[in-house]
């Protein structure tokens, strides 16, 4: 099989896995839906291998392959078709994504088992999947924006997913917005790429090839055009300040957060910059916007992920900051570093979003860290996992985020001048990370077991009715609100297989990419990044050493810290919260972020809205526009009216004199 | 005999009609000045027929005679329903239908 052919057949898998599933709602009882998307994203997963294993073979200045099926609109100025861009970027996050996916969904079919919108769920998981897909593999810029667009609806339909709650249904749209907000800058920055002095075609690799001819070092449109596009990552990556929706989005059924809002989705954002690296290596002015604001996230989100108390919300902000991580690693050059980290994300995230769910399940939804406790016992597999999933987030050796949080740190250090600030932060948020990941561990599952764990213990999972996590109000079970009956890892199979495959991955995954030792990302990354001048191994020895000993000593030190204030010495977190009041407002309450832009854009705007709809709308379009209108056609039919006086004899007359008048004129006339 | 006299007196008799439609009030008097005026213009088209040598004018002459038929009927019908009704046999008290 070509690659491309597999490259189509990964696509159109998940589209008739979501036609199958949605069009068949009715028939698909037990489980079907769930055993039907999972296959459907296996034989993504199944296509992406063969594809890679068919560009393998081709020489390396041969693999950037592009199929068109048709030409969508091919007239004047414009060249849009549906076109796939075949290479080794495209089909690796095909493969990753397709792959976590696929886990996703087995665990899903558990998870979700009880929950009166399953079908529903399925199909929605295959869509978003689908638009994943769609905007990796796109081929132009025109089908770059509909997979771009169509993840961000996805995205709002899963968030949104229990319907029948407002909370959930407000961070849906709240999502969206942002999300349409980076849509709008996508489609601008493409227009200043494209049209404003570019080559005129949307064809990506037409814009690559001829981007070093068509605009000079960092000329306007193209930083314009560039910084759009940022604009575009960071509300689809939630980076600062676009980030406030991604915690919101933990409304949404823990599957879903494991699979958009921590391994696929967000990561666009890192996607479309590296995609883009012709472009911003000409402007390497975006580029460095990039870079900043990637350094600025991940410390940001570090300090908020300190203090959180919501369980999924901490692995939330925590994945804002590993993305930090990404888009600094891209918008720096370190793009196989950005990639590769992506990729360990993916993994261990996920694998923490499950065991999450595990325990929120045990909890009987309840989402706080702080009545959590002492569940080590009582689910020895979950804790398991999210051990292996901290110790990779945490970047421990031998775990995978060590290898990959460790190349993009080095990447950026080789670059000296002032990326070194970025470099001293990343280490730094490195250290902040263990501290959060494993103050998150330590208060779950150490310390004295809570009733619900007491119960597990003994053989008995916890059952309450779901409430809100967010406000705590007891739901039904009906369609629109969680189901009645939660499943943990430790009593379903399925939750178990995936989870049990990702912890290896996690565990091992660094080792396609061990400094000095494997290049596997490297060698096959390659011809995407044929030509970049950012694009070198690292050759810094001492660096490297330095820092692979220094990201394992921060890391260790992290847990320890985290150990010293959680376990061994209980109170001493109430003490700091005390001593350091400013500083734990600050991150407890997402340092204002929600606050300033209720006070800069929504208060504005609402009272822009009041204004409108209790003057404008009385005065301006009632009185001006209605009013004035009725008015003036009801003083000419007044005028009009008075003629029709009823008087047959006036009548009579007006004729004879209009008669009259028109005979003694055409008299006059003739004459 | 020259056409004007003709004219003259199909003018005068029109003048009356239209003066009788103006003036007085009761329908079937100004029914009956209508049919004056109409035939004054009758008058005139035959003059016009005579005068140019064709029928052409004899035959308006004779559809303006089918048209005045056809209005009074009607009119008298009218004037016959008021009649019945009992309403007022004047057009100056039958004004209800204005705006």
């Amino acid at each position: 099989m070509s690659a491309t052919t597999a490259a189509w057949i990964a696509l159109a898998a998940p589209l008739v896995g979501l036609l199958v599933i949605s069009l068949g709602w009715r028939v698909w009882s037990g489980r079907a839906a769930g055993v039907i998307g999972t296959l459907a994203i296996a034989v993504s997963f199944a296509a992406a291998i063969l594809g890679i294993a068919d560009l393998q073979s081709l020489g390396e200045d041969e693999r950037q392959l592009t199929s068109t099926a048709w030409d969508y609109a091919n007239t004047v100025g414009v060249d849009a078709s549906v076109t796939l861009l075949v290479d080794p970027l495209a089909l690796f996050m095909t493969l990753v994504i397709s792959g976590v996916s696929t886990l996703i969904h087995l665990y899903a079919t558990g998870y979700m088992a009880s929950d009166r919108g399953y079908v529903r769920f399925f199909a929605y998981l295959n869509f978003f999947v689908f638009s994943m897909l769609l905007l990796v593999l796109a081929g132009n810029f025109l089908m770059l924006i509909v997979g771009w667009a169509f993840v961000g609806a996805a995205s709002y339909l899963l968030i949104s997913f229990w319907y029948r709650r407002e909370t959930a249904t407000g961070a849906g749209i709240k999502a969206f917005v942002i999300n349409v907000i980076g849509d709008v800058g996508l489609v601008l920055g493409t227009y200043f790429i494209v049209f404003d002095g570019g080559t005129g075609s949307l064809d990506l690799l037409t814009t690559f090839g001829e981007v070093g001819r068509t605009f000079a070092e960092n000329e306007g449109s193209l930083v314009a055009g560039c910084i759009l596009l940022l604009v575009g990552a960071f509300a689809k990556s939630a980076q600062v300040p676009f980030h406030t929706w991604l915690a919101d989005a933990m409304e949404g059924p823990t599957p879903v957060s494991a699979l958009i809002h921590a391994a696929t989705m967000v990561t666009a954002g890192v996607y479309l910059i590296g995609r883009m690296w012709p472009l911003f290596e000409q402007a390497p002015a975006a580029a460095d916007v990039g870079a900043v604001v990637g350094c600025a996230t991940l410390l940001i989100a570090a300090s908020i992920a300190l203090t959180q108390t919501d369980l999924k919300r901490v692995i939330a902000y925590s994945t804002m900051s590993q993305i930090g991580y990404m888009i600094m690693a891209v918008s720096a050059g370190a793009y196989v570093g950005g990639f590769f980290h992506f990729m360990t994300h993916a993994f261990f995230k996920a694998l923490l979003f499950m065991a999450a769910g595990s325990v929120i399940a045990a909890m009987a939804n309840v989402q706080n860290l702080d009545r959590m406790g002492g569940f080590r016992k009582a689910m020895p597999f979950t804790f398991g996992c999210f051990v292996v999933g901290g110790l990779a987030l945490s970047a421990i050796p031998p775990f995978s985020g060590y290898f990959s949080k460790d190349e993009i740190l080095l990447l950026i250090g080789e670059q000296g001048g002032w990326y070194w600030v970025l470099y001293v932060l990343g280490y730094l948020g490195a250290l902040v990370t263990a501290i959060y990941t494993f103050r998150m561990i330590f208060r779950t599952f150490l310390g004295d077991p809570v009733p619900e764990a007491r119960e597990l213990e003994e053989g008995h999972l916890h059952h309450a009715e779901p409430s809100n996590p967010a406000d705590g109000t007891v739901e039904d079970t009906d369609v629109g609100f969680p189901g009645p009956e939660h499943h943990i890892a430790e009593r379903t199979p399925s939750m178990k297989v995936a989870m049990a495959v990702l912890a290896v991955l996690a565990t091992i995954g660094g080792v396609v990419q061990i400094p000095d030792v494997t290049h596997v990302l490297d060698s096959f990354l390659e011809p995407t990044f044929a030509g970049s001048a950012k694009f070198d191994q690292p050759t810094d020895t001492t660096l490297l050493v330095f820092g692979l000993v220094l990201s394992a000593v921060l890391g260790l030190t992290g847990i320890a810290i985290a150990y010293l204030i959680w376990v061994r010495r209980p109170g001493t977190a109430a003490r700091l919260r005390e001593r350091l009041a400013p500083v734990y407002e600050l991150s407890f309450h997402k340092w204002y972020f929600d606050e300033l832009f209720d006070l800069v854009f929504v208060r504005p705007s609402a009272a822009i809205g009041r204004w409108a709809s209790s003057t404008f709308e009385r005065v301006v379009v009632d009185g001006v526009f209605v009013g004035g209108t009725t008015s003036l056609v009801r003083v000419g039919s007044a005028a009009v009216r008075a003629a029709q006086s009823g008087f047959l004899r006036v009548y009579a007359a007006l004729l004879l004199l209009g008669l009259t008048g028109v005979a003694l004129w055409l008299l006059l006339e003739s004459t | 005999m020259a056409i004007g006299w003709y004219l003259v007196v199909s003018a005068l008799i029109f003048c009356v009609g239209a003066a009788g439609v103006l003036l007085r009030r009761n329908p079937l008097v100004i029914l009956l000045c209508l049919e004056l005026m109409l035939n004054a213009g009758n008058l005139a088209l035959i003059a016009f027929a005579r005068m140019s040598g064709t029928g052409d004018g004899q035959i308006f002459a004779i559809i303006v005679m089918v048209v005045a038929a056809c209005e009074v009927t009607i009119g008298l019908g009218i004037i016959v329903a008021m009649f019945r009704r009992r309403l007022p046999i004047d057009v100056d008290e039958l004004r209800e239908l204005q705006g």
